[in-house]
């Protein structure tokens, strides 16, 4: 079998190997059960003892959702500012200057919601010390934020009637002390000693065999590029992102770098299943979670591997596969995995450019962003799915004709009511979003903006209208890849996918934790023979089902006129 | 904070001094001087050199990225159709069914330090011509210096032209 396929089941079986385990262990962090990290203990209340926070308080969802927002407008503001004026604080040998105001709005809102869209290039546009504590301390915060989002869900249907659902500062704290900080430093450890740098030292030059000088952008990076992945995050120390040889050396670093940014969405819902009793249903949710993943990825990989038709017919030899935007070390198959992990869990970060990905191959990674919870993003993947399985609960009980349950409880209009809003606001942010920019695209071209509206496309025709419908769905499923060809850095694009990536961060998990609260308050109706049961077959198909025809209803229109009009019109 | 900020980075740092190239990048020299870094792909353009894939950064590590052209792009197409041109022109004995897409297409860093063992194949001819060496040994030098799957069964092969150049300057003496 082909050594290139190989690999990519290799790196998917060795993903699971680790997720499995780390999702019971979760459960048992998270339920305050024993485990053997729990000599860490004295380091967290250090933490809470210095930050005034009582650990043992238990809060309702309310308070839990009021504790995150106010700590990430904190975040917000710090890190604007810190931005803007880093061409006046220390650590920047290279001489980078400060951000432009709507910039920096766009990338700090950009990393304190986990989506790590960038705007900018990690060699020009910030310095070591932003790097750090800006970029690599929200990747850390932000995807502990999302983990203790979902833990106070978990814990919500763990009882049978509770309002009491936990403190929100130990699920934070702990995400971080017993999951990522751990999990970062063995993975940078990895990094560092395949190639990638971590000294402090600044730009090199050195004059190349042929002759030619040449500058060398470094800096510690090995750090950072491990919690990019662990956190979901996608927000590359380089430009090029993992594609540059200092991010990404070889396939071995590439591996665990697929590896990395899989497991711990795959953990949280294995570990939701433990953590409420009822291991068949994470497990059905799981499968539902890969079926999906493999549908989309087979597809991907096929076209890649296919090559270009447009080059096909000079006549060149394509035995590998597509090569435009990709690495040699990596070859086409396992870069189409990655963009598909990248695209369905909300990482973002890519191994090769998107932008001359084969057309149908960008259907796929819209598509999965669009979805945005097979799998998903860290802790957020689940609070996604959960609001599918609502709709799915709803329509099943109108088939019925009972009142629909789920796990004990009645789901009523309220409940309805919130799980409707949230599946309407992706497609109206990015079919909205992605409205406006082509409106300003086509009258208002010459706008005197940093880069103008009229070359804001990189490539002509249906291609660029995806360049635009990629940005805006992106930046709503906080997934921070891009069709990198689009002139982005101005005014237009900054304010837009700021405001986008921001609705689409926190009222997705706001919904899905209110929805669990009011839930987890109601009466517990014991099961009966017509009690729907969640973790059945049948119920996972129609959940599947469900986000099918959902998503197909809401975007398929867009997907048309980008991705499929540019496939059919290269047949001719 | 100060631990994820400053305790963390520091314990890489310090732990990255012990690999290859003390956490700088690992750095390849040539009679003392460094002429270049092991993972960052440079610019080839002579003749008597393997050239490496085509850069939409022109091998400037200052900075990275690649085209990012859509695969239907008219003026990528023409691109793409130039550079065709130029290798069978370099290169008068091989035929347009033997150019391996990497040769043609930019990487996706700019930066790229490999090529395929294709590539590398269809120099042959025309480097020993410019260095009048017999095809064989530079034949081997491309299987030596070729790197094959990981461990034999994942992934691609490739060859590093820096590498692979810096023996062909070996094999001149």
């Amino acid at each position: 079998m082909n050594t290139e396929l190989l690999g990519i089941i290799a790196t998917f079986l060795l993903t699971l190997v680790i997720a499995i385990p780390l999702g019971k262990y979760l459960a048992k962090v998270f339920a305050g059960e024993k485990v053997w990290t729990d000599f860490l203990k004295p380091i967290e209340s250090g933490i809470y003892k210095l930050s005034g926070i009582n650990p043992k308080e238990e809060m309702n969802w309310k308070q839990h959702m009021k504790a995150l927002l106010t700590i990430n407008l904190v975040w917000l503001v710090y890190g604007f500012f810190v931005l803007i004026y880093q061409d006046k604080l220390p650590m920047n040998p290279d001489g980078n200057p400060g951000m432009t105001p709507d910039l920096s709005f766009n990338t700090i809102i950009s990393f304190v919601v986990n989506c790590d869209l960038q705007h900018y290039s990690g060699e020009s546009g910030v310095t070591y010390l932003t790097q750090h504590v800006v970029m690599m301390f929200l990747m850390f915060v932000s995807c502990a934020t999302g983990i203790a989002a979902a833990v106070v869900f978990f814990k919500a249907f763990r009882d049978k009637t509770s309002v009491r659902l936990g403190n929100f500062w130990e699920f934070f704290v702990k995400s971080i002390t017993r999951l990522l900080l751990p999990l970062s430093l063995i993975m940078a450890l990895i990094l560092a000693f395949n190639g990638s740098p971590t000294s402090y030292e600044a730009k090199d030059q050195f004059i190349s065999l042929q002759g030619d000088t040449v500058n060398v952008s470094r800096g510690p990076a090995a750090g950072m590029i491990a919690i990019k992945h662990l956190g979901t995050n996608g927000g590359g120390w380089f430009g090029a992102n993992s594609a540059h040889p200092l991010e990404n050396p070889n396939y071995v670093t590439n591996m665990v770098e697929l590896i990395a940014q899989m497991i711990v969405p795959i953990a949280m819902v294995i570990a939701f299943g433990i953590f409420i009793r009822r291991r068949r249903l994470g497990w059905i949710i799981f499968g539902v979670m890969t079926i999906g993943m493999f549908l989309l990825l087979i597809p991907t990989v096929s076209s890649e591997l296919g090559g270009n038709p447009a080059l096909a017919k000079m006549g060149i030899l394509q035995t590998t596969g597509a090569m435009e935007g990709k690495e040699v070390r990596f070859g086409p198959a396992i870069s189409a995995y990655w963009s598909t992990v990248t695209t369905i869990i909300s990482t973002g970060s890519v191994n090769n450019m998107h932008d001359s990905s084969m057309s149908l191959t960008g259907a796929w990674q819209l598509l999965g962003m669009m979805v945005n919870s097979f799998y998903g993003g860290c802790g957020v993947g689940i609070l996604n799915y959960f609001i599918y399985l609502i709709i799915a609960v709803f329509i099943s009980g109108l088939m019925v004709g009972r009142t629909p349950e789920f796990l004990g409880h009645k789901v009523e209009a309220r409940e309805v009511k919130i799980a409707a809003l949230i599946t309407l606001l992706s497609p109206f942010l990015i079919l909205a979003g992605t409205a406006i920019a082509s409106f300003i695209f086509t009258s208002h071209g010459d706008a005197a903006w940093a880069v103008q509206p009229k070359n804001w496309l990189n490539n002509p025709g249906f291609h660029g209208f995806s360049e635009m419908l990629y940005e805006v769905t992106s930046s709503n499923a906080n997934n921070g890849s891009g069709f990198e060809g689009l002139g982005d850095n101005n005014v237009l694009w900054n304010v837009l996918t700021g405001f986008v990536m921001l609705i689409g961060r926190f009222l997705p998990i706001i919904g899905p934790v209110a929805i669990a609260g009011l839930l987890g308050t109601k009466k517990f109706i014991p099961e009966s023979a017509g009690t729907l049961k969640p973790d059945t077959l049948t119920f996972g198909l129609m959940t599947f089902a469900v986000i099918v025809v959902l998503n197909a209803l809401s975007y398929f229109p867009a997907l048309a006129l980008g991705p499929l009009a540019e496939y059919f019109t290269m047949l001719k | 904070m100060v631990l994820l900020c400053v305790i963390y980075p520091l314990l890489v740092a310090f732990a990255g001094k012990f690999s290859k190239g003390e956490g700088g990048g690992e750095k390849i020299t040539k009679n003392g001087k460094v002429v270049g870094y092991a993972l960052i792909g440079q610019s080839f353009t002579k003749p008597e050199y393997f050239w490496g894939r085509p850069s939409a950064v022109g091998y400037n590590a200052a900075g990275s990225a690649g085209s990012n052209k859509g695969p239907s792009n008219p003026d990528y197409l023409k691109q793409v159709s130039d550079r065709i041109d130029t290798l069978l022109k370099y290169n008068p004995t091989i035929k347009k069914a033997d150019i391996p897409a990497d040769m043609v297409t930019a990487s996706g860093s700019g930066l790229d330090p490999n090529i395929s063992e294709q590539g590398a194949i269809i120099q042959i001819k025309r480097i020993a011509a410019y260095r009048k060496l017999d095809e064989k040994k530079v034949a081997e030098l491309v299987v030596e210096n070729t790197q094959g799957p990981l461990l034999g069964l994942f992934g691609p092969s490739s060859v590093n032209v820096l590498k692979l150049n810096l023996a062909l300057d070996e094999l001149k003496k």
